[in-house]
């Protein structure tokens, strides 16, 4: 059985960062990738921007994650692709393929950085007919930039999360012209400047309309829209079925590790750690989307509470558990707070600084922190699902449970 | 295209099979392996692409089938030539059993009627369960299941790789596969039949009427008129991923009405948990849509039954049509003056009849070929996880798609032989590529590079797309 110090699965920004900060670190590192080709989800999104936070540049996806990898390899961390894990087992023991056969790995310690992927339109129950011409962002993206194919002329693009828009320059780049982009909310998604990308192309933002069903029996022909209550066809070739970011988390959900039923993904402590302290996560598995800034960001830090595990350094896990307490609250972030707030300690270095939050639906009122009757925090918000919020820790009072409330206005 | 070396197409070939879903299929392995010449006419760009795309993939004993049917005569002979040749061809089943489950009183009043007639159906080993049983049978039930009866027989299959064996195996024995090929006319003349085809002409001294969904029409275009009609019945299905597999073992069957065996839930030979399908009739035999309200109530229907599915994510969504007729028997007339069979309104029950069905027609041909020599048994790639899959094995050039963790040197394989994919949902159906949780997220562009001009019906532009 191979043996190294860390093993991280998956070469997105996050896994990238992970590995090369550990690896600065003088530990012994490799990260697993199941693609061909290192780098994510960046590899195939021929935009800016990226890179301004890692390395103070404007850079279009592909650069970007050509330039992880190569710093990841210049501090010698050994990448290894078309790797897939197929099990996890306790202790950090993991099963895997690639062209060579099957093989079991083993580490002191697993990073989990397998990314995200987009709500499909099966999971979204969208009716109608299968026609081709259906895809999510990613796979166009793939198609276009990867493969240099043009998949449709003139198609619909659902959802207006700022991935939404990276499927309109992708269109843009390959000559392609959307018809519409159609979001069953008020309001569009991402932030407002967004729009005026839209508006530039000349693509009108249907607001408070769904896609009912899709007609074509081998390619699209047409969807049919529900506008406020009203049904109408619009004629188009294809449907790109964007956002709705779910943690790519098969692996987690089919081992012994625990899984939050609100993100979908890991339950984590304030270092990153999961239920079984052998594995740590990080990056968009924690919670559907963020930037690649940030998930590199997350990265780093996690590789820092990683390294400060294997000297012994880290706190046991002595804790509290953050319950939502909020049908609108899709997640919190960790899960699992510790009773004393992290004092700053090389030990230390590695823990989260706040709370992230993610919304179901749009919703403004006071949230609230509350232990033991008593409120911790309190903070007034006005979001949109899919929107980051952050708060700062919580200084807690005992091991209870720490409960998320929201008063709606 | 299947360019057809016909052997002779002077005298053409002893026998013409019109569609190559799961019916046709079995009847031209069991027409080669007796020795014919057989041509298999679909008008697809690839096989199973009717009524054979959509089902549960369940392999029934015919327990609930109407006594003395043909149906069950063809279900009970299916059935057993299955379990008979199904390791030689490398095809899976997955021993789970079912069981049926009463709701109300009006169900529980009905079991031992059902109970005696699968007895009486020749199904000797089902067994009484109480609420509590079937709570200890499988935990993750719902409580309020009030009594039902277990069919130990019934069985998970792959609802594509049988067909796909007895039509390779036909092919490797010497059959004729021409798709895109529609039959558009027939003429008899002194014992042969001229069949004009959208690929050509081809000649056959007998001819078998397999096409399902277009049964009735095909019967008109070739005989000039039809026996029955087809009123097709679309079946929506919902499917949960890998992690909801593992709430059940048995296959839960309701308690069946006059018109449809009703919505099972169950586990599928892939790893997947399933609920489906509804029984809705429809005029149209193309269009198989879904719609977000059924498909909904379908996902309220598996909670009601086991509640722990709520956690789960939903995989995917698909529809079928099954060939009903104003009969709930198959409609299959024989011809022998003209050389002519029809194997009509072959509804739901197709997949656990086919070879039942086919050595049926077989006998009921009353033909004689000089026997075929030695016959090849092909051997069926493992997408079960019955057998090891490819992915386990070294030098299968890496995973192409992860979900279903298929391996380059399977698409390889599934773009290549006798009955290579013809479209993106026919390479779907032979390998698994873009069925999994990601339907196509991460492997899309992959495929569409690997497929660029290999496909009758491109994946770009044409064809069942990833998603």
């Amino acid at each position: 059985m191979a043996q190294t110090d860390v093993i991280v699965i998956g070469a997105g920004p996050a896994g990238l960062s992970a590995a090369t900060a550990l690896a600065r670190l003088g530990v012994a590192v490799t990260v697993l990738d199941r693609e061909a080709v290192a780098g994510g989800i960046p590899r195939h999104c021929n935009h800016p921007p990226y890179g301004l936070r890692e390395f103070r540049r404007l850079m279009r996806g592909p650069a970007y994650a050509q330039r992880l990898v190569a710093e990841a390899k210049a501090a010698g961390v050994t990448i290894r692709t078309q790797t897939t894990v197929t099990f996890l087992h306790p202790g950090g023991r993991i099963d895997v393929t690639s062209p060579e056969g099957v093989e079991t790995l083993a580490a002191r310690a697993v990073l989990l950085a397998t990314g995200v992927r987009e709500t499909s339109r099966a999971a979204r129950l969208i009716g109608g007919e299968k026609p081709g011409g259906v895809m999510s962002t990613g796979a166009l993206q793939g198609i276009v930039h990867l493969n240099g194919q043009r998949p449709f002329q003139r198609p619909v693009i659902l959802g207006t999360e700022l991935v939404a828009f990276s499927a309109l320059l992708t269109c843009r780049h390959a000559g392609i012209k959307p018809v519409a982009m159609i979001e069953p909310a008020r309001r569009i998604t991402a932030r407002s400047p967004a729009i005026w990308l839209a508006r530039l192309m000349g693509v009108p933002v249907l607001l408070e309309a769904t896609v009912d069903a899709i007609h074509g029996r081998t390619r699209v022909e047409g969807v049919q829209i529900d506008r406020r209550g009203t049904l109408q066809d619009m004629a188009t070739d294809g449907v790109i079925v964007s956002g709705g970011f779910r943690p790519e988390a098969t692996l987690l959900r089919l081992s012994h590790l625990e899984v939050d039923p609100g993100s979908g993904g890991p339950v984590i402590d304030l270092w990153g750690r999961l239920s079984d302290p052998a594995y740590f996560a990080a990056g968009n598995l924690l919670r559907g989307v963020e930037t690649a800034g940030w998930c590199w960001a997350e990265g780093r830090r996690v590789a820092r509470a990683i390294h400060a595990a294997l000297l012994g350094q880290l706190p046991a896990p002595e804790v509290a558990r953050l319950r939502l307490g909020s049908d609108a609250v899709r997640l919190a972030l960790p899960q699992v707070l510790p009773i004393d707030r992290p004092k700053p300690s090389p030990a230390d270095s590695g823990a989260a600084d706040g709370l992230q939050l993610r919304l179901n639906r749009p919703a403004k009122g006071r949230l609230r922190l509350m232990q033991d009757g008593v409120c911790l925090m309190d903070r007034r918000i006005d979001s949109l699902p899919e929107r980051r919020i952050t708060l700062p820790l919580p200084a807690l009072r005992s091991a209870s449970d720490v409960t998320l409330t929201l008063e709606e206005r | 295209m299947d360019t057809p070396n016909l052997p002779g197409n002077a005298e053409g070939f002893d026998v013409a099979v019109i569609g190559a879903g799961v019916v046709g299929c079995a009847l031209a392995r069991a027409f080669t392996l007796a020795g014919a010449r057989v041509v298999v006419l679909e008008k697809a760009a690839d096989v199973l692409d009717g009524a054979s795309k959509g089902n549960s993939a369940i392999l029934h004993t015919g327990f609930d089938a109407p006594e003395g049917s043909v149906e069950l005569a063809c279900i009970r002979e299916g059935y057993a030539l299955y379990h008979q040749i199904r390791d030689r061809l490398g095809l899976p089943l997955i021993r789970a059993g079912a069981m049926v489950l009463a709701w109300s009183e009006a169900e529980v009043a009905e079991l031992p009627a059902l109970m005696a007639q699968a007895v009486a159906n020749g199904v000797t080993d089902v067994q009484a369960v109480t609420a509590a049983e079937a709570l200890r049978l499988e935990p993750q039930l719902s409580a309020k299941v009030m009594g039902g009866f277990r069919v130990p027989g019934e069985h998970l299959i792959d609802p594509w790789s049988a067909a796909h064996g007895y039509l390779l195996q036909a092919l490797e024995n010497g059959a004729t596969l021409m798709r895109q090929a529609e039959v558009l006319t027939g003429r008899r003349s002194q014992g042969v039949w001229h069949l004009a085809t959208t690929a050509g002409a081809v000649q056959a001294g007998l001819v078998i009427n397999a096409a399902g969904l277009w049964g009735d029409e095909v019967d008109r275009r070739v005989t000039g008129e039809s026996w029955f009609t087809i009123k097709p019945r679309k079946g929506q299905f919902v499917v949960y991923d890998k992690t909801a597999a593992s709430l059940l073992g048995h296959i839960l069957l309701p308690v069946p009405t006059k018109t449809t065996k009703g919505i099972v839930v169950c586990r599928t030979a892939y790893g997947n948990l399933l609920v489906g399908p509804t029984a809705e009739e429809q005029d149209d035999r193309e269009h198989a849509t879904l719609d977000q309200p059924t498909l909904q109530a379908l996902m309220q229907r598996g909670q009601d039954i086991l509640p722990a599915l709520a956690g789960h994510e939903v995989t995917a969504a698909y529809a079928g049509l099954r060939p009903a007729t104003e009969e709930k028997e198959y409609r299959i007339r024989t011809d022998l003056a003209e050389d002519y069979i029809c194997v009509g309104g072959i509804r739901s029950t197709g997949l656990s009849a086919a070879l039942g069905i086919a050595a049926h027609v077989l006998r009921l041909a009353e033909r004689s070929y000089p026997p075929l020599e030695n016959p090849v048994w092909p051997q069926m790639p493992s997408l079960t996880g019955e057998a090891p899959r490819d992915w386990q094995t070294p030098g299968h050039g890496g995973i192409l798609c992860h979900c279903e963790l298929v391996t380059r040197r399977e698409v390889e394989a599934a773009l290549t032989g006798p009955m290579a994919a013809g479209s993106m949902g026919g390479l779907k159906r032979r390998t698994r590529v873009t069925m999994g949780r990601c339907q196509g997220f991460y492997c899309s562009a992959e495929l569409a590079r690997i497929t660029e001009g290999r496909l009758a019906q491109p994946m770009l532009g044409g064809g069942d797309g990833a998603d």
